[in-house]
């Protein structure tokens, strides 16, 4: 039991890890064709994630994996009851994936309108419906007997649902402008900055209403959770520190905004891992849906070992690049391996 | 069609898309890896040349090869629901600890190698690409695991509460003899496919007679690897034929059409006929004991016949067919072995001309070495129709049936929107790879094309 309780946790921060790290990458994906309007000008907005964002995915991958190994019946009602919705998702991150490497490789002005528009779409499909997918969880969706999703496609879309999506798409936005503010110089600088002023005040409102909601969707009353009441100072220090200039508090405090938003859906669903809208005895829940014992000791001596060599290598990348990215600059550009 | 049918389809579709990309990138890894190398030891411009030149090909191959390894990891929920939760306990640890300790890796030192030309000491940044092809190679290891435990579980308990496999020793996931010699089989099939990917664009390239030290250099490289690696392949593929044999004899007699007990049973080079029904395939030009040296490795060995394995399985796990797609088992079987013939009598006449000196100008040969290129996909393509056709209709042999492990609240509807929505995608990346790829492999490395200098930021 103590063991499965710690899976979940490990879960739930493997899915914090990816809506943070992705989180920055995503609204620069829907922002950078807002930022410059010339063709340099993107190139040096999707050159601040460039090297990043394929280890941020990882995150996903390994959140998925996790659920699986920890809980397979977590795993197989989400994913299966999901399944449109993830056809979608698996859209987005496909056009998004292919969009980084096709995007450069021909000159043709049609060509790279093309990328940018399904770097666009994709980068906007996977915040909102994984969005949908995580609000679903803890709003409930119809579970059988059998365990196994029992509704259609719209049971999917409960307006709490919808809303998480949105308020994912929110808060990708605003993290992504003040990331691009940290990472780019000149005129993509001026404008990211405009930009993250606009959206915040966006971002901040969807999060005061999101956290209630939060809360008295699981039932637990409409006064928030002392995780929730720090994520609503964070989003309103997120929303002063951009108005007032103060980037780089601005983007550990949008970091954390996410963080705790995300988490603080995982604290009100604990011990549940999705409710079922049908049955309170088909919810699947933390113990009936666990492995065994052995599986999770042998999965936590691997977490425990690896995700610190992880973090340690991921964060020597982030090291590595972060240095601004301008339009233009000559000495950034043998870094392209084809010359 | 059923909504099983088209979740097999839907599986069969997007894991063979997948594993064309995933060998050219373990393999193009580890080739791309050594060319930094022979730089680094030598400090002979060709090489860094060349290192980009292939880095590139490399990149626009892992780009697909990523995005489709996504579909995979999601599918195993979407489409066969029961079976994930019926195996996850054992399944799901090797899955996770590919994501751990493999795509985080390969992933990030990417970023780093792709970005870091001038950002990182030159021995650090040539370790990068050493952690990429290490992080392939390690992905194979661990998805081949998981693979392998559904072709012999070992390693687990039954519950007896709720009828499921639970893991009890991680250790013999991985010293399972399938997984072992599987795994190297695998690793040395992508090793093929990279080496015949590069000695393909190095052939073409000698023949425009581009750059031609240059392009020699690397024909030699891939010529060097490619024969042994092949040679290899081939043995370990025979021991694999063994160890069907052992565990699941099935697979060996479909992929002979045998449906009789034989001994000392001989192998044909060609059938007509040989269908799902029909038993009496006409053979022609039978190898003697061929068979038997296949699957027992003795030249006398007794191979089980279809019909006998059928009632062994029915007085086991009771009434039902448990035969798979015999036409698909025998000729998958003969496609592998026969193209990796091909391929090895290339890499051999390649090593001659080599030899003699004569490699640049053998127009006729690289001409052939060209078109050899297509050979490794359709044999990876049969190799794992033979794997995972061969299983069927287990899903975990012995443990699941397939029809019992699909997804009960999915229907017929949304399995087809989701294999045309992969397909249409699939064929459009399909389309753009390939163009890419080719005009790529077609320029000369020599000259840096004036409109990408100056870059102006890191384009990836
Ligand atoms: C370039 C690639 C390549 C080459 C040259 C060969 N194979 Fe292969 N083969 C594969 C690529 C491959 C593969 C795609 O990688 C498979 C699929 C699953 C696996 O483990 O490897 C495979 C599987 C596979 C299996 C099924 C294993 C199982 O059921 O688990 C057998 C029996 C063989 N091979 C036998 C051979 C023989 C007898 C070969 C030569 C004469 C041969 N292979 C050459
Ligand atoms: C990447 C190389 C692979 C290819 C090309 C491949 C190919 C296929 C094909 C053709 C089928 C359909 C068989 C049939 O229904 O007749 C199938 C089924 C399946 N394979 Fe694989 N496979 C690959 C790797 C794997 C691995 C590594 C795993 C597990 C880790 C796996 C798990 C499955 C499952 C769950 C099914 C679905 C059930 C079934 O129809 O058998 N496959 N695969
Ligand atoms: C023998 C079969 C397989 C091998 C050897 C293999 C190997 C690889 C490799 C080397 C990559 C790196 C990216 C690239 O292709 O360039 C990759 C990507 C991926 N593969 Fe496969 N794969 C196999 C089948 C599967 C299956 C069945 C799954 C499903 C669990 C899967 C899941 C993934 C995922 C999620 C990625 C993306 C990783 C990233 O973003 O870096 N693979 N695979």
């Amino acid at each position: 039991m103590a063991l499965a309780t710690f899976w979940f946790i490990l879960t739930a921060v493997l899915w914090t890890g990816f809506f943070v790290l992705e989180g920055f990458d995503l609204g620069v994906g829907l922002l950078h064709t807002v930022v410059a309007r010339d063709d340099a000008g993107r190139r040096a907005a999707i050159g601040t994630i460039g090297p990043l964002w394929d280890g941020n995915e990882v995150w996903l991958i390994v959140a998925a994996a996790a659920m699986f190994a920890a809980f397979p019946g977590w795993y197989a009602t989400l994913f299966s009851g999901y399944y449109l919705v993830l056809v979608l998702v698996l859209v987005g991150l496909i056009l998004r994936g292919v969009s980084f490497e096709f995007r450069d490789k021909a000159e043709r002005s049609s060509w790279r309108t093309v990328w940018d528009t399904t770097l666009t779409v994709g980068s906007l499909l996977v915040p909102f419906f994984l969005g949908v997918m995580l609000g679903g969880m803890l709003h409930g969706i119809p579970i059988g007997q059998d365990q196994e999703f029992s509704g259609n496609f719209g049971d999917l879309f409960s307006g709490y649902a919808v809303f998480t999506g949105l308020t994912l798409v929110l808060l990708c936005l605003l993290h992504g402008a003040v990331f691009l503010t940290l990472r780019t110089t000149g005129t993509v600088r001026g404008r990211a900055r405009l930009l993250a002023r606009r959206i915040a005040p966006f971002t901040a409102l969807a999060v005061l209403a999101f956290l209630p909601w939060t809360h008295s969707t699981a039932g637990k009353g409409v006064l928030p959770s002392i995780m929730q009441l720090i994520a609503v100072l964070l989003v309103i220090s997120a929303a002063w520190l951009v108005t007032s200039g103060h980037e780089g508090w601005a983007f550990t405090a949008t970091t954390l905004t996410i963080a705790t938003c995300v988490l603080s859906v995982f604290v009100d669903l604990y011990p549940h891992l999705i409710v079922s809208s049908t049955n309170q005895a088909y919810d699947i829940t933390v113990s009936n849906a666990a492995s065994g014992n052995y599986a999770l000791k042998v999965m936590s001596v691997v977490a425990i070992v690896l995700l610190p060599v992880v973090l340690v290598y991921q964060g020597w990348t982030y090291h590595v690049f972060w240095r601004r990215v301008s339009p233009g600059q000559p000495d950034t550009g043998a870094a392209q391996p084809a010359e | 069609m059923s909504q099983l049918d088209l979740a097999r389809l839907q599986f069969a579709m997007t894991s063979i898309y997948h594993f064309l990309f995933v060998p050219v990138t373990i393999g193009l890894g580890f080739l791309t890896a050594l060319l930094q190398t022979a730089w680094h030891r030598t400090g002979l411009a060709d090489y860094l040349r060349l290192t980009k030149f292939f880095g590139t090909l490399l990149l626009i191959n892992v780009a697909v090869g990523v995005v489709t390894g996504l579909v995979q990891e999601f599918q195993f929920g979407m489409d066969w629901s029961v079976y994930s939760r019926t195996v996850g306990d054992v399944f799901g640890a090797p899955l996770a600890m590919e994501g751990l300790a493999a795509f985080f890796l390969e992933s990030t030192f990417l970023g780093l190698w792709v970005f870091g030309w001038d950002r990182l000491p030159k021995r650090v940044h040539l370790a990068t690409i050493w952690a990429v092809a290490l992080g392939g190679a390690l992905s194979a290891a661990f998805i081949m695991a998981a693979n392998s435990w559904m072709q012999h579980p070992v390693g687990y308990t039954v519950n007896p509460s709720t009828g499921r496999p639970q893991l009890n020793d991680v250790w013999k996931l991985f010293t399972n003899p399938v997984f072992l010699r599987g795994y190297l089989h695998v690793l040395l099939a992508s090793v093929v496919t990279g080496a015949v990917v590069m000695l393909a664009v190095s052939a073409w390239q000698l023949r425009k007679g581009r750059s031609p030290l240059v392009f020699h250099a690397s024909a030699r490289l891939s010529l060097v690897v490619l024969v042994p690696a092949i040679l290899v392949a081939m043995l370990v593929g025979s021991e694999l034929g063994v160890t069907e044999g052992k565990y699941q004899p099935m697979k060996i007699a479909g992929a002979e059409a045998q449906w009789t007990t034989c001994q000392p049973c001989s192998f044909s080079i060609f059938q007509v006929g040989g269908g799902k029904n029909d038993e009496t395939p006409t053979k022609i030009i039978q190898v003697p004991h061929l068979l038997s040296l296949l699957a027992t490795n003795h030249w006398n060995g007794k191979v089980l016949g279809l019909n006998t394995v059928q009632s062994q399985y029915e007085s086991q796990f009771g009434p039902g067919s448990y035969v798979p797609n015999i036409f698909i088992q025998y000729w998958s079987m003969r496609v592998m072995a026969y193209l990796a013939t091909i391929v090895l009598l290339v890499g051999l006449w390649g090593l001659w001309l080599l030899l003699r000196k004569k490699l640049s100008t053998a127009r006729v040969f690289l001409g052939v070495a060209t078109w050899v290129v297509i050979l490794p996909f359709l044999m990876n393509t049969a190799g794992w129709l033979l794997t995972e056709s061969g299983r069927q209709p287990w899903i975990v042999q012995g443990i699941q049936l397939t029809r019992n492990g699909v997804s009960p609240s999915i229907t017929t509807t949304t399995v087809a929107i989701s294999i045309l929505v992969f397909f249409l995608l699939y064929l459009a990346l399909a389309v753009v790879e390939i163009v890419l790829m080719t005009r790529y492999a077609r320029r000369d490395p020599a000259v840096p094309p004036s409109s990408e200098v100056p870059q102006p930021v890191p384009a990836y």
